[in-house]
């Protein structure tokens, strides 16, 4: 069954805590933005592997390729 | 799955990253890449004239395994220097366009660009399975 951008969008804020996430992708590739509070302080590979996390093994397969950018809530506000 | 000390793929894996400063786990080789990602992140590193290593990871599903278990990151392509992972094509792509790529690289920081389109290239793959 493939993936849809909303599922993404959905799981993402459900695992990580006063997110928001912008998915767009065609069921197999996907590009996310995402902007929480928890990235503060974080380098960006730590930021990418919180978002990665909330897929674990789902990432290379039944989602191909997600393409990650976050963004910490105060670089935004 | 297996025991970590009798885990040669791993150990394969492990020192192809302490022996190289700067080496590419991707899709294909350098020269063919199989996957988009890994040919904008080829044409990053030649852009910057940085020699690099490059593993291709298809030969094999268990190099994946192995590296991903190893560096907690689930993508292809992969990028270390100095034995860190720096991340997959989003990071280095952000990291090439600030300037941070080059920094980490210890190359003259230029002025921010554009990532290059993918190019052809003249790395020497580096094939994990010869190793063991």
């Amino acid at each position: 069954m493939s993936a849809t951008p909303e599922e993404l969008k959905t799981r993402i804020e459900a695992a990580i805590p006063g997110s928001r996430a912008e998915v767009s992708g065609d069921g197999h590739h996907f590009n996310a933005v995402v902007t929480a509070p928890a990235f503060s302080g974080l380098n960006r590979l730590a930021q990418h592997r919180l978002v990665y996390d909330v897929f674990g093994e789902e990432v290379g397969g039944r989602i191909h390729a997600l393409a990650i950018k976050t963004h910490t809530t105060s670089e935004e506000a | 799955m297996t025991d970590e000390s009798t885990n040669p793929m791993r150990d394969a894996i492990q020192s192809a990253i302490s022996e190289n400063p700067v080496i590419l786990f991707m899709k294909g080789t350098p020269e063919a890449p199989a996957c988009g990602f890994s040919a904008r992140s080829v044409a990053m590193l030649q852009s910057l004239g940085t020699p690099f290593a490059a593993v291709d990871i298809l030969p094999d599903p268990r190099i994946r395994q192995e590296l991903s278990a190893l560096s907690n990151w689930p993508t292809i392509p992969q990028l270390f220097v100095d034995g860190e992972l720096i991340g997959g094509c989003d990071i280095v792509t952000e990291m090439y366009e600030s300037g941070e790529l080059q920094q980490a690289l210890g190359l003259e920081p230029a002025a921010p660009e554009a990532a290059p389109e993918a190019a052809p290239a003249e790395a020497a793959p580096l094939t994990i399975e010869n190793r063991l």
